[in-house]
């Protein structure tokens, strides 16, 4: 669908969590529809760790459509014709937002020197361009995963500029087993000899093969075992008996090896070190005290929290855990657990009943 | 918002929701597709929040913009703090509770009155299928066989108000119904086939 490609430049540098500042920060975005003259129709879609500002627009690197077109587009749950859909790249992010393959005031690429940074901090570079594009209130936020947390952080952190906020298969806080999944990636990244301590823009080699190890180990937390199962079983790849030997006997093997490759060609190995950090020191409740419920306290947002019987990722235990803190903090929540075969990427998946809900929450 | 309107209510919702107050904060447990909420937002003012088990009716009152939380009224109600609503609604839905006397203390925590509805078991037509069927009653009141109900803690209109008294809840004011119709007090344990109590404490 026809899709405005913008950069905005902040004028001012971001200030961190960590306390540095992030000088001349850029911030990609796409938008969709148009936006009413009262700014009243303005829908910011958060997007996931390996996610882009193309929501529903072609991706300028792989030729695919949009990550959410079947959720986005005219007469679609996000309709726009109604609504103005914002869409931008995350701070961190190599789909042109600032991150460490940016290239620093001198001309070199940050690479391990950008600074560390998290999930409020993408949410205030999210802010601050809001600021840019006038918009006080946005109509809706909306984010799965990842784009759940910062959704989730807008409310919290600045809780007059969402009138509805939807999390989908989301939670409020990074949990042991998620740091570790995600520690496993980023060993996988470091230890390929292209990494070379960050700094590999100029060699010419990138540590495609630990990027791609580490989103293998990542796609099987996306999926669920039935999921697995159901697609692949343990059936062989293209052969009729195993090869007692390491090629990708098994259609599993295969098919986690070509997500792995593709994902080499469309994304940054420092950014997925410095977007998974982000998402492991996410803990709103942390941030507010210890209380989850105090994050939200006198909030006039409206929610809806959505998660999948099938999430181990972000099972539905967590979204309950949000929900018993907006409950305590009077605020208006819905929240509904959808069944569906696989796992944490239902969210992205056609999904009539989660079709349902969305076009229901965001009237 | 919802296109239903208190006319087209079940008769004891149409009760509730005409003996809500106005502008009040309210809980409906067991919201169903939330047509109670929608008489209540819709009508009444009421900021009014649903708790339902089944995610495809939560589905349904999230559509309608309806603020409903999947979860179960057994377990769940203990998420909410103290005197938070108004009003918690239980519509027909005690007889279904795992254990209905606890229930009814968590709706008179969480709400500053309660509403309880429920199909009266000591109607003279179940007595009547038990008496001369010497069966569990299938009656139009209670149409599904003993095998499949979700009634699991078959209730009257004198047990409940036995209830009420050992839980030192006060009734305030109580409405029968038969044939769809609303019918005087009298004899309630017998004629009424639904009873609606509202409860304080």
């Amino acid at each position: 669908m026809s899709a405005t490609s913008s950069t905005y430049s902040l004028p001012k540098p971001l200030p961190l969590d960590s306390g540095q500042a992030l000088d001349n920060a850029q911030i990609a975005y796409e938008t969709y529809g148009e936006l009413a003259p009262d700014k009243s129709n303005a829908v910011l879609i958060c997007h996931a760790l390996t996610g882009d500002q193309y929501v529903a627009s072609e991706h300028p690197i792989t030729g695919k459509p949009g990550w959410w077109e079947r959720m986005v587009g005219p007469g679609k749950p996000i309709d726009t014709d109604r609504l103005y859909v914002i869409c931008a790249n995350v701070i961190g992010s190599c789909m042109g937002s600032s991150g460490p393959a940016s290239v620093d005031p001198d001309g070199t690429p940050y690479a391990m020197r950008f600074p560390v940074i998290t999930v409020r901090d993408m949410v205030r570079g999210l802010a601050a361009l809001l600021d840019g594009l006038g918009i006080e209130q946005l109509h809706s936020v909306v984010g799965g995963s990842m784009g759940g947390m910062q959704a989730l952080s807008l409310a919290a952190n600045w809780p007059d500029r969402a009138a509805r906020v939807l999390v989908i298969a989301s939670t409020a806080r990074h949990s042991a087993q998620n740091i570790a999944f995600h520690e496993v990636g980023r060993q996988a990244i470091m230890a390929d000899p292209a990494w070379a301590g960050g700094d590999y823009y100029a060699t010419g080699a990138s540590p495609d093969n630990g990027l791609a190890v580490a989103r293998m180990a990542a796609h099987i937390t996306y999926l669920s075992e039935e999921g697995l199962t159901a697609k692949f079983g343990r059936r062989l790849q293209d052969r009729s008996s195993k090869s007692f030997g390491f090629d990708a006997d098994f259609q599993v093997e295969s098919y986690l090896r070509y997500q792995g490759s593709g994902f080499t060609q469309r994304f940054d190995a420092n950014s997925y070190l410095y977007i998974t950090r982000a998402m492991d020191y996410f803990d709103i409740a942390e941030e507010h005290g210890g209380k989850l419920a105090d994050a939200f306290a006198g909030t006039s947002a409206r929610f809806c929290l959505v998660s999948f019987d099938t999430d181990w990722l972000y099972p539905t235990a967590e979204s309950r855990h949000i929900v018993h803190a907006l409950n305590a903090a009077g605020a208006k929540v819905s929240f509904v657990e959808l069944s569906a075969p696989n796992g944490h990427d239902s969210f992205l998946l056609e999904h009539d009943e989660l079709d349902r809900v969305v076009r229901g929450f965001v009237e | 918002m919802s296109g239903i309107a208190s006319i087209d209510l079940r008769p004891d919702l149409a009760a509730i929701a005409a003996h809500v107050a106005a502008g009040s904060r309210v809980l409906d447990i067991g919201c169903g597709d939330g047509d109670l909420m929608g008489v209540l937002e819709g009508e009444k003012g009421c900021d009014a929040r649903g708790l339902e088990l089944n995610p495809v009716l939560v589905g349904r009152c999230v559509a309608r913009g309806l603020s409903v939380v999947q979860g179960d009224a057994n377990s769940d109600l203990t998420n909410y703090p103290d005197k938070a609503f108004d009003y918690a609604i239980l519509s027909q839905t005690l007889q279904t509770a795992s254990r209905p006397d606890l229930m009814l203390d968590e709706l008179l925590r969480v709400g500053q009155r309660a509403f309880v509805s429920f199909p009266n078991f000591a109607h003279w037509r179940t007595r009547a299928a038990l008496m001369f069927g010497g069966k569990m009653p299938v009656t139009r009141a209670l149409p599904v066989s003993w095998y499949e109900t979700d009634n699991i803690h078959h209730v009257t209109v004198d047990d409940f108000r036995d209830l009420a008294k050992s839980k030192s809840a006060q009734i305030e004011r109580s409405w029968f119904f038969a044939n769809e119709r609303a019918i005087a007090p009298m004899g309630a344990n017998w004629r009424a086939e639904f009873a609606v109590f509202e409860l304080s404490r």
